[in-house]
């Protein structure tokens, strides 16, 4: 055995142990990541369509037949518009209520502070849709009295998410403006700035990144919500992704239709990918600071 | 509902600003309206109040056409409420908190109260409206013809849609010649006037009605068989589509004896107020039943009940089980991961970084559904891909072991995320200060690095675990609770609480509503009790309400 391979061996081992292993280890998690990605490409692009004939790499060559078909065969634009009306509509109001409620636990000081914190934090903790029961019943009357905003409409579905909208966003918002000097609103407010320009004008621009997060998690989790849609929505035209394309895969129609679900699955991951592209550099910073707060 | 964006609200918050030199003054204030009123101030909260007005006005109509009168006053109070507290310059936090709070009262606080009255009440199938209600069902439901009953010639029709529209009983008596309309609710007299009848005493047209022709009155035949219209001798019922019939109750209440009396059997089933139903002396029970007051026993049926208490501890332990496993893994994998990969030596970190995440960009409901049919036995994925012929739904174990995989995928890209951020966030001066004092990587890991991220991230852990434990979407989606042991339907081996008091409430066998709400409070306590203590233990480490 001559020396030199023993050396460059030895430095092998040394960028191993520093550098090589890291990538290893980023290198597997890529591979678990995508694999059930990558399967759901595949038969999105697969001219057969079922699940039965999927691969995870495409073999039998590649068509975008099932795209077409998706169209033709079900409502999916109108799925695809309600979803992005909801999840949009619902996500913006409810960053926008809890940011109000947030500067307001963070720089004001009144009775019921520490109550309105904590019974915030133990309300959410009572999933809304346990109550589904309840909410049922209600706006079985609501539907009677303002059929605008009962069911099978995307109004009275936004409503009800809205109702979840103070709570862990607000904690996790005040959390960042606690981080935000005082001297900052402080120093405005003797400049004779009023309470809402304090908020409008200094706070939402330094806390954008927080709202980002916030926007961006109830977004994912508004377009992702099943049961109460499920509930809520039974018209064709009035159904979101979620409903919509459960139904696709629902009885004998499972392994048929499992092209078109992968294509619709794919188009349905555009918003959010988009919109976390463009929220992307707030996002890190965004959640640990609140979170480091709580 | 609104907010209003600027207002005169600062007064009590620091005196003598005048405004210095960066910041011209917009007009001169005189020291007793020293509050600022900004011009676009004002104008948004004109434009929000006159919204919440017009709201308002639109939302009063239908009360008042229903003659809500409670509503209607609720509604007039938060309406004036609002505009008190927008117009006045003093309550400022309030100003601030009262649109979110406005949601969460009606649309999560009320359903949580009415759940949580539910939980001491037989709600459910069989058990839903009050006792005249009961009654009037079983009295309906019991209607025979008889010798001797009077027939009438019947029209079908509806005041909405004719396909779809409920549907109405207009009848002629052949004695009087009265026209009257009929649906469940009873019958009611029309005026002479608004009505066409045919020789024969057949309704042709009615004011307000649409007349159901016979091709459209035989698509919906079985609602019209089903229609009962309860009167004042019995009840009519149809007899085909064109004659209905008057027929008596079999079964009639008795005030006498608070009981049900089958007049042909001479059966009798007396009121039981405790359980809310009309029970004969042999234990048999009437199917239609009221809603009574139970106290406490939906939730000793828990604990007493074997057929209950087994499954249910089980699916308790397991539910823990499952939200530990799928927070403190996605905890453990997303940390690895974001640890190899902050060095100062690594290139293509961004890369990596949008690589990994992207499972957390795909639609989870999707994703759930994919997974599911990754795990098919026959044509999966998971069994293809290693040559594996594995039943994974099909096995306890399996299908638990594939349920928190599945939970790993998604939710690993979330902690991988929140760990890069938070590490960060650590200076490096620290690690490396342990490394000069001759600490192993490992050593100034556990020592320096760890409990700072557990610092920064066990609020985000806390709250991880509550919407794990509450994974409906997780479960529902993928082995929808299977397998279930041969002799239980209703529990099985991958169900959470919640999705087993799904199945209670919604489930194929008769909705039992109040015991669904029973076990929502246990789970809401059990959270509860687990986010309280754990956030009690971090608080210890940081002050959360400062």
């Amino acid at each position: 055995m001559a020396t030199a391979p023993v050396n460059r061996n030895a430095g092998r081992n040394r960028w191993f142990a520093q550098v090589g292993w890291r990538h290893l280890v980023g290198v597997l998690g890529v591979v678990f990541s995508l694999f059930p990605i990558l399967f759901v490409f595949s038969a999105a692009l697969n001219p057969l369509g079922t699940l039965s004939s999927t691969e995870l790499v495409p073999t039998d060559g590649v068509s975008f037949g099932n795209f077409g078909e998706l169209f033709e065969r079900t409502a999916f634009e109108r799925w695809f518009l309600n979803s992005l009306l909801i999840a949009g509509l619902a996500s913006f109001i409810s960053v926008f209520l809890s940011a109000l409620a947030a500067y307001a636990f963070s720089r004001m000081r009144f009775r019921g502070r520490r109550v309105g914190l904590l019974s915030l934090l133990l309300i959410q903790m009572f999933p809304q849709f346990l109550a589904i029961v309840a909410i049922f019943l209600i706006f079985g009357t609501i539907t009677e009295l303002w059929p605008e905003i009962g069911f099978n409409t995307p109004w009275g579905l936004m409503l009800l998410y809205l109702g979840g909208a103070l709570g862990v966003n607000t904690w996790l918002m005040k959390g960042f403006f606690d981080t935000l000097p005082r001297e900052l609103d402080e120093s405005a407010t003797m400049d004779g700035a009023t309470h809402a320009q304090v908020f409008f004008r200094i706070m939402l621009p330094l806390v954008a990144p927080i709202l980002a997060v916030t926007g961006l998690l109830a977004f994912i989790s508004t377009i992702n919500e099943f049961l109460m849609a499920n509930v809520f929505l039974t018209d064709s035209e009035s159904k979101t992704l979620a409903v919509g394309m459960y139904g696709m895969l629902q009885g004998n129609e499972r392994n048929n239709n499992f092209g078109i679900f992968a294509a619709a699955t794919l188009l349905t991951a555009i918003p959010t990918v988009l919109v976390f592209q463009a929220l992307q550099r707030y996002i890190v910073s965004g959640l640990t600071a609140g979170a480091v707060k709580g | 509902m609104t907010t209003s964006l600027s207002g005169p609200g600062s007064a009590s918050q620091a005196p003598g600003r005048e405004p210095t030199g960066s910041r011209p003054a917009r007009k001169r204030r005189t020291a007793r309206n020293d509050a600022p009123i900004t011009l676009t101030g004002l104008a948004v909260k004109v434009i929000l109040l006159g919204l919440t007005a017009g709201i308002a006005v639109w939302a009063a109509f239908p009360l008042v056409e229903g003659e809500k009168w409670a509503g209607l006053a609720l509604l007039a109070a938060t309406t004036a409420g609002l505009f008190y507290l927008y117009l006045t310059p003093r309550h400022i936090p309030a100003k601030y908190l009262v649109p979110g709070t406005l949601f969460l009262i009606a649309f999560q606080v009320l359903p949580v109260l009415y759940t949580a009255s539910t939980a001491f009440t037989n709600f459910g199938d069989g058990h839903r409206g009050d006792k005249d209600d009961a009654i009037v069902a079983i009295q309906t439901a019991s209607v025979k013809q008889v010798p001797g009953s009077a027939e009438y010639a019947l029209s079908v029709a509806t005041k909405g849609d004719p396909a779809t529209g409920p549907l109405v009983f207009l009848v002629s008596d052949p004695a009087t010649g009265t026209v009257s309309a009929g649906d469940a609710g009873g019958l009611t007299r029309l005026d002479a006037a608004d009505v066409t009848v045919a020789p024969g005493g057949k309704v042709t047209a009615a004011e307000g009605y649409t007349i159901l022709n016979f091709g459209q009155a035989g698509a919906r035949s079985q609602e019209i068989t089903d229609l009962v219209v309860p009167t004042d001798a019995g009840a009519l019922r149809s007899s085909g589509l064109s004659r209905a019939y008057e027929g008596r109750a079999v079964r009639a209440y008795d005030q006498g004896c608070d009981c049900i009396r089958d007049s042909e059997t001479g059966k009798t089933w007396t009121a039981d107020e405790a359980v809310g139903s009309f029970v004969a002396a042999d234990g048999e029970r009437l199917a239609q039943g009221w809603k009574v007051n139970v106290g406490l026993s939906n939730f000793t049926r828990v604990i007493t009940d074997g057929n209950i208490s087994g499954p249910f501890f089980g699916t308790l332990i397991w539910n823990f089980a499952f939200a530990i496993g799928s927070t403190g893994g996605t905890f453990l994998l997303g940390m690895f991961i974001a640890l190899a990969l902050h060095s100062p030596r690594m290139r293509y970190t961004n890369l990596y970084r949008v690589l990994l995440i992207l499972p957390y960009a795909m639609p989870s409901f999707a994703m759930l559904l994919v997974w599911r049919d990754m795990f098919n036995t026959d044509f999966g994925l998971v069994n293809n891909l290693f040559g594996l012929g594995v039943n994974w739904f099909g096995g306890e174990w399996t299908a638990r072991f594939a349920v928190i995989l599945v939970q790993l995928w998604l939710g690993y890209p979330y902690m991988f995320l929140v760990a890069t951020g938070a590490l960060q966030a650590i200076p490096r001066e620290l690690t490396e200060a342990t490394s000069v004092d001759g600490a192993s990587p490992w050593q100034s890991f556990r020592a320096v690095t760890l409990p700072l991220l557990l610092v920064a991230l066990s609020p985000l852990l806390i709250a991880s675990f509550a919407y794990n434990f509450n994974n409906f979407n997780a479960i529902y989606l993928t082995t929808e609770g299977a397998p279930f042991p041969a002799d239980n339907p209703t529990n099985g081996a991958t169900d959470l609480l919640i999705t087993y008091t799904y199945r209670l409430a919604f489930g194929g066998q008769g909705a039992e509503f109040g015991f669904a709400a029973a076990i929502s409070l246990f789970i809401f306590t059990i959270v509860a009790v687990v986010s309280a203590v754990s956030f009690r233990r971090t608080r210890k480490q940081e002050e959360v309400y400062s």
